[in-house]
Parts: C-alpha cells; structure tokens; sequence
C-alpha cells in the first residue's frame, strides 16, 4: 500500500492505552475527516475502523502495561489515510490475526471481527508487526464525490 | 443542571453506560453510550452480576440512542446470549439504529439473536 505523498492537511495524536480514549480517538478521526464533508455512512465507516484498531492496540498491543498509541490523519482531496501504532507486543501470525472470528482473547468475549470490520468499511487496510516491536495498522478510505462541496 | 452554584456542568451527572433492570423474568440493558470495549467492560459486569443474582431467563438489549457500536459490542451481547442459551433462554435486541444495525447485519447476529422495533414488542415477543 502506497502511502499518500504531498497530502492536503495531516494531524497527530498520541494518547495513552486506556479503553476511555476509544471513543476520544475514534470523535477526533470523525471530526477530522467531516472537512471534506463525508456522507454520514462513509463518517461512521472511520469511526468503526479507527475503533477497533484503538481497541487492539488496548487488549492485544498492551495487555498488561499502559502504553501509547499514535494516530496519524490525512487527507488528500477524496481520500484519508490513518496510521495506528503501538509499541507493544506485536502479533506473531498477522495472516492468523487478519481471520475474520480468530481471535486470541475469547475470556475477553473479543469476537475476533476487528480486522473484518476494519477491512470492510475501509478501502485498503495494511498490518506491520514484528513480536517485541509493536504493530503498524494503514487503513485508507476513498470517499465519494460530494457534489455539494468544492 | 446545577447552575445554582453558578457553574454549568456538561454532564448532570456521571453516567453509568446503561440501566439495568429485571422485568419478569427478562433483564432489560437501556443503554445511552456508544457500545464499544470501554462500555463493554462494564456492561458485562453488572449484566453478569445481575444473571448471578436474580432469576434471570431472558436478555433484552435496548439500542435507544446508541448511535454507535463496534465489534465490542458484538462480544458483549453474544456472551450474555451464551450464558441463558443453556436454560432455555433467549436473547434480543431492540430500537436498534442504522449504523448499529449494519454491524450487527455484517456481523450475522441476527442468527441466533431476535431483532424487535421497540421495548413493547420485544416484552411481547419474550414473555
């Protein structure tokens, strides 16, 4: 996945590992995006994705300690990018982890959709993870012509 | 809101994720938040507590003004399903909106659990 070159706007978030900011980041994804004037289906489309990469990084990336996790926004004309990263314990078997019902936390009730959904709402979606050095999850998303906005 | 001391909070109050009641029979989860892992947590352990503790045969989630919900919530309401499955119970959801109900259609919930449109529908079709 190419990663977009001369992007239009870029914002930055480092937040700490705590279930509590699911939603802080998934609201700052959402109004980030509203700029180029989504439909609201495409808007809650991010949400979803950008909640269950956060969601990730919480259970699996850091399941013991508190850590931080980094949000990357960008837009260029119709198209967002975002970047979620961990320093934490990253994941063995990513072809494993990408299976839509696997999942490694069933005493957590995690339902192992997390990359479904993440691959379902979003255009292209990209794992980099290596055990002891964290995971790297791209998710792009190509919105519709809104032939109200400029 | 407590605007006598001259301040005007945001929230009245800290609010728990979801009210949680046993009607007959059927424990009723009102929730008002988004459905994700952080509420997930602790819905799933007052629902719990509540299935230890009362004679609990059905479970009802009621989706009025959840505006949104992600795989989280697919973990919490299929769990609770798992633990009344066994003595005959069922599990369903109601006044369930559109973004929450794509996900559950995607998720292919509506499998094993009963969608209804409102709370007097879902008591009806329950009881």
């Amino acid at each position: 996945m190419e990663l977009l070159d001369n992007y239009e706007n870029e914002a930055e978030l480092v937040f700490d590992s705590v279930s509590r900011n699911e939603g802080f980041a998934r609201m700052v994804a959402a109004v980030f995006t509203a700029q180029i004037n989504p439909t609201i289906e495409e808007l809650n489309d991010v949400k979803t994705a950008v909640s269950e990469a956060v969601t990730n990084c919480i259970i699996h990336g850091y399941p013991n300690i508190k850590g931080k996790i980094k949000m990357t926004l960008r837009l260029k004309k119709r198209q967002l990018e975002v970047t979620i990263e961990d320093e934490g314990v990253g994941i063995v078997d990513i072809e494993k982890a990408m299976e839509p019902l696997y999942t490694t936390r069933p005493d957590m009730e995690r339902s192992g959709m997390g990359f479904a959904f993440m691959e379902a709402f979003m255009n292209d979606l990209k794992v980099e993870s290596e055990p002891g050095h964290g995971t790297k999850v791209f998710l792009r998303k190509i919105f519709s012509d809104n032939p109200d906005s400029e | 809101m407590g605007t006598e001391t001259g301040f005007t909070w945001l929230k009245e109050k800290e609010e728990a994720g979801a009210q949680l009641c046993v009607r007959s029979g059927i424990l009723i989860i009102q929730m008002h938040a988004d459905l994700d892992h952080h509420n997930a947590l602790w819905i799933r352990e007052q629902a719990d507590k509540m299935i230890e503790r009362q004679n609990v045969k059905h479970i009802l989630f009621d989706f009025t003004g959840v505006e949104f919900m992600d795989s989280s919530g697919i973990g919490v309401i299929m769990g609770r399903y798992k633990k009344v499955i066994f003595t005959g119970g069922k599990a369903a959801v109601c006044n369930v909106g559109s973004a929450v109900d794509r996900i559950m259609r995607m998720s292919g919930l509506y499998k094993i659990i009963e969608k209804y449109d409102n709370l007097e529908e879902a008591l009806k079709g329950l009881c």
